[in-house]
């Protein structure tokens, strides 16, 4: 039967039109070979659009359509549906995206037109060779992971839990809450940290339907979406976790008491070889550091530890286990880590003792911390003057291109804390102001009115001039260079993305963006989905945010997950990669191009072969095979060279 | 039965394939039993105007090898088509374009100014070139078209079976005339060799493909036994069609490309690059470029991955300084 395709040239309002000249191009897709209808419309997207398609499809029997409009990112789904609803297979739709790849681009005139009008034949030609295809579905496994426990797991985790389903809950750390566990108080309401953040540590441990697995990391991924297999590693705490009360009395009685300095403390307090990580730690259970414990390292120690503990908690013949879990999706939650001030002398820190960063002074104002919540300098006294500095390392083209997003808030509260406690005079040297949230001016202009000063500073300095620390800078406002002494500078600095994003980020096959967070699948309208479809990402992996955001966030990548188990089947794309068993030479070439480990070598036949629900179609097997023994459904060679014709062809000739 | 009529006829070609013919040794008496060779410039004298004169189909089966390369070679492949019933393109020339057809990397006037002017070798005071006509006292001189662009020989006529190689073993060169003779003729397109390519015929141990540096033949001991590929020398055999037994491959050396690509595949060199690619076992950009230099092709990669199937590829030739 001949091909009978019709063409829908879309203006998208303006978008399009104002730059390409849309009758022109119906006009001469019109003379093309197979084309039975071109038809231009303001919005194809659009009931009345979407009308014309159906009626066409319906009325002239068209065995093909092409839509010439945006991206087929934004519709070609949408689309698909369309053809589907006229009783066509919707994989006979080819869209030619002639706004962002040509009117977008291209300033109005001739030569846009000629490009659209290419684009559009490259389309008609390859529509012609398109197939009906189906997508298949297969069952999932209702059980979630969540990788990272800050508040942004946390959340994710409970939200599937409470709905019924099982989650496996993997922090790399002996326990849960993340950075957030570490503060004092939180922006802009002022609560304190660990007491909102509690009830949620203790709904994760008591749950029923959370496996928590602490001091834990994913090693290996492999499957699909609805069917994941994860091997997680669970290095050894040395302590019987049933037995461990968190009590206390082995890290009183280690030989190394009060000598490491405490990771939870940033540096500022100190704990033993054996230590519980702090008071309200979930799960409260003591670990053994193996990396400064004297017995795992020389043999050699007294093990003072082993006796204090009366409950015989303490393991030293523990060895790292590595278990497997099968899930249907998988939610990312890895968080940030903090940019070190170090790096630049400029900022004075590791050079002046009083110099801090944003997170030791959390640790600092917070009662459980190692000044039990006062603000004190290094000799034990309070400052009278406070220097904050803002975007340390943020915003910056030598170290980090974006804004953090939430220092300029943490500032404020650091500014808050630091007068309530000690009636010191703060200082904030900020760049702008980035205050964006809600209530988050308000409570600006709180802070503001309890007296602190705000200065718009550009290469802020911090030294000591005459034995004084200060903080100099050029204030824009005033025009005018300032130095201001003061005794203790807080540095507020950027969140970055995990020193190990990138091998996350490979672990599990998802991309990160230009600044080195993890890549959601549309900025605006798929903040949470991956590429890797059953992978979503929540809280600061993504890009900095605050509490709220990640919680969102992590409640919105729970949803994913949910709707995934709501369905109970997942449908795979059939736009996927074939071997040709008659033509593999069995050459091992494409193995390792995948970058979703789809391909295996059966040994047997002697041939290559692709898990077609791992594959994504991506092609990259198909472009290395030099059999020509791997074609990608949908995007065949002939399909490709047709467009690639259709693309160079000339204006007359169809 | 009455006695097949067979032509063997050779257009821009080394004459290797004649010689892989007459390498059948007796067999070639054995052929003189089914068919009555009617035109072999190789073994017999004959004149345009003799095949002229034949009748169209009169000849059973031609066996053409060589490339397209002037305006001669063109003629007699049409007037050997109308001629015959069954065409057969023979060997690399014919059915890719062949070592000639490498001078595609090269226009003809490039080709002239080298060959007739610049080369050390050349004494050539008055710039003669060759010309389609010239005139001398005694009249007119021709000499056919020398083209721009040597073509395949289906490029140029309809071509119903091939038999690829430089040159193709004598074993498929009698099979395939044993075929072309018996009873039942194959499929037309039918290539006389295998379809998967050389790597599935290869015996040499294969494990993984992950190359950290190039080497060249002639600098390293190589492991026997293991794919060439694997130890990082540049072996055709993943992109090339089998057939051809292995010949290069137990002598110790790695696969040249003769036997062009599978049937799926319309650009030999370009699969190449794609697969020697996607060996490099590295993500680093740097380290990429660090391992490509290594590749001992750099200078002439046509040479290794185009040498037999450039007029065949995508590519075909250089791209034409004017062209549009
Ligand atoms: C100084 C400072 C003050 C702040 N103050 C406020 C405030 O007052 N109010 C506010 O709203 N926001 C504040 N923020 C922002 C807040 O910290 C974040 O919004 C929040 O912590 C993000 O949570 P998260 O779960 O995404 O990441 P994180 O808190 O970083 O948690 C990530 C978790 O994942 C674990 N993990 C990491 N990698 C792995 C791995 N490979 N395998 C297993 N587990 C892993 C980590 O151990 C950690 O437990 C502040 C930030 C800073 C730096
Ligand atoms: S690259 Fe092609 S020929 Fe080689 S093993 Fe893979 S599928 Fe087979
Ligand atoms: S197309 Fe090939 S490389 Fe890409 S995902 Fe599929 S199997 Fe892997
Ligand atoms: S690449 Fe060459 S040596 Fe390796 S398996 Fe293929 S033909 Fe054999």
């Amino acid at each position: 039967m001949p091909e009978r395709i019709g063409v829908y040239v879309c203006h998208c309002g303006s978008n399009i039109a104002a730059t390409v000249d849309v009758r022109q191009v119906v006009e001469q897709a019109a003379k093309w070979d197979s084309v039975v209808v071109a038809r231009d419309y303001k919005y194809m997207c659009s009931a009345p659009g979407r009308e014309l398609v159906i009626k066409d499809i319906r009325e002239l029997n068209l065995t093909g359509v092409v839509v010439a409009s945006c991206s087929p990112r934004m519709h070609e789904a949408m689309f698909r549906g369309v053809l589907e609803e006229a009783g066509l297979n919707g994989y006979l739709l080819e869209i030619a995206n002639i706004r962002e790849q040509c009117a977008w681009v291209s300033l109005p005139g001739a030569g846009a037109t000629a490009k659209a009008v290419a684009l559009t034949r490259a389309a008609v030609k390859k529509a012609r060779l398109n197939q009906p295809i189906w997508e298949r579905e297969i069952p999932v496994n209702q059980a979630t992971l969540v990788v990272g426990g800050g508040i942004a797991g946390i959340q994710a985790a409970l939200q599937v839990a409470n709905a019924g389903y099982l989650v496996y809950l993997v922090e790399r750390e002996p326990y849960i809450g993340g950075h957030m566990a570490q503060f004092d108080k939180t922006f802009i309401t002022l609560d304190c940290a660990t007491c909102i953040l509690t009830p949620k540590l203790a709904g994760v441990e008591r749950h029923p339907n959370i496996r928590l697995m602490t001091c834990s990391e994913v090693v290996q991924v492999d499957g699909y979406v609805g069917n994941f297999r994860v091997r997680v590693k669970t290095s050894p705490r040395y302590i019987h976790e049933a037995s461990c009360t968190g009590c206390g009395a082995c890290e009183r009685a280690c030989v190394l008491w009060d000598s490491i300095p405490a990771e939870f403390d940033e540096g500022l307090g100190r704990r033993g070889a054996v230590y519980v990580p702090f008071p309200q730690a979930v799960p409260l259970k003591a670990r053994v550091d193996g990396k400064n414990c004297l017995y795992l390292t020389t043999g050699n120690c007294r093990r003072t530890c082993v006796t204090a503990c009366q409950r015989g908690a303490i393991d030293f013949d523990q060895k790292e286990t590595v278990s497997e879990i099968a899930v249907g999706s998988i939610i990312i939650a890895t968080g940030f880590d903090v940019f070190d001030p170090g790096v630049e002398p400029r900022w004075g820190y590791g050079r002046y003792e009083n110099v801090i960063t944003g997170m030791q002074f959390e640790r600092m104002s917070n009662a459980s911390g190692p000044t039990l919540g006062k603000i004190l300098l290094a000799d034990g006294t309070e400052p009278r003057r406070v220097a904050v500095v803002h975007c340390v390392g943020s915003r910056s083209k030598k170290y980090h291109r974006h804004c953090s997003r939430v220092c300029c808030l943490s500032s404020l509260k650091f500014a808050h804390l630091v007068r309530e406690k000690t009636g010191a005079e703060v200082f904030e040297f900020y760049t702008d102001l980035n205050i964006f949230g809600k209530q988050y001016d308000e409570f600006y202009h709180r802070v503001r009115e309890e007296g602190v000063h705000f200065i718009r500073a550009r290469g802020t300095e911090v030294t000591e001039i005459d034995g004084q620390l200060a903080v100099c800078a050029e204030d824009v406002e005033l025009g005018v260079y300032r130095e201001i002494p003061v005794d203790m500078v807080i540095l507020n600095t950027a969140l970055i993305p995990r020193h190990d994003a990138e091998k996350v980020s490979r672990l599990f096959g998802i991309s990160r963006s230009s600044d080195g967070f993890f890549m959601e699948s549309h900025m605006k309208l798929d903040p949470v989905t991956t590429f890797m479809n059953g992978i979503y990402l929540a809280g600061c992996c993504q890009s900095p945010k605050d509490i709220p955001d990640s919680v969102a966030q992590g409640a919105a990548a729970a949803a994913q997950a949910l709707s995934v188990i709501a369905r109970g089947k997942v449908s795979l794309s059939p736009v996927t990669a074939r071997v040709t068993e008659e033509l593999c030479s069995g050459c091992r070439i494409c193995l390792r191009t995948c970058p979703f480990q789809a391909i295996s070598f059966d040994q047997a036949a002697g041939t290559a072969e692709i898990n077609e629900a791992v594959c994504k179609g991506c092609g990259c097997c198909s472009a290395a095979c030099p059999a020509g023994a791997i074609d990608i459904t949908h995007y065949g060679t002939g399909q490709l060279l047709a467009q690639i014709e259709g693309v160079c062809g000339n204006e007359d000739k169809d | 039965m009455a006695k097949l009529k067979l032509a063997v006829y050779w257009t821009a070609a080394c004459g290797g394939c004649d010689m892989a013919m007459l390498d059948m040794g007796e067999r070639v008496l054995e052929l003189d039993r089914v068919a009555d060779i009617v035109l072999w410039p190789l073994v017999a004298d004959f004149k345009y105007s003799d095949v002229r004169q034949m009748e169209d189909n009169a000849i059973d089966i031609c066996l053409l090898h060589g490339a397209v390369r002037n305006e001669e070679n063109r003629q007699m492949a049409e007037l050997l088509r109308q001629k015959s019933r069954v065409l057969v393109a023979l060997g690399s020339c014919a059915c890719f374009g062949g070592i000639p057809g490498l001078a595609n990397f090269f226009d003809r006037q490039e080709i002239f100014t080298w060959v007739y002017l610049e080369s050390q070798s050349t004494d050539n005071a008055g710039g003669v070139c060759p010309q389609t006509s010239a005139r001398v006292p005694e009249g007119e001189l021709t000499l056919p078209e020398f083209f721009d662009t040597v073509l395949t020989l289906d490029q140029v006529v309809d071509v119903d079976y091939y038999i690829p190689g430089c040159p193709p073993t004598t074993e498929m060169l009698w099979q395939a005339i044993q075929t072309l003779t018996g009873d039942q003729l194959p499929p037309k397109g039918t290539v006389f060799a295998g379809s998967k390519t050389l790597c599935d015929r290869c015996t040499r141990q294969k494990e993984g493909k992950s190359i950290t540096g190039f080497r060249r033949l002639a600098a390293v001991d190589i492991d026997l036994q293991r794919c060439f590929l694997e130890q990082g020398i540049v072996c055709c055999g993943p992109a090339t069609r089998s057939g051809c037994g292995g010949r290069c491959l137990r002598a110790n050396m790695p696969c040249r490309g003769c036997f062009g690509p599978t049937e799926h595949v319309r650009d030999q060199g370009a699969r190449l690059v794609g697969a020697i690619a996607a060996m490099i076992a590295s993500d680093h950009r740097e380290e990429i470029e660090k391992i490509s230099h290594l590749l001992p092709v750099p200078d002439d990669p046509a040479a290794t991955f185009y040498r037999f199937s450039l007029p065949h590829s995508l590519l075909k030739r250089k791209r034409k300084e004017n062209a549009s």
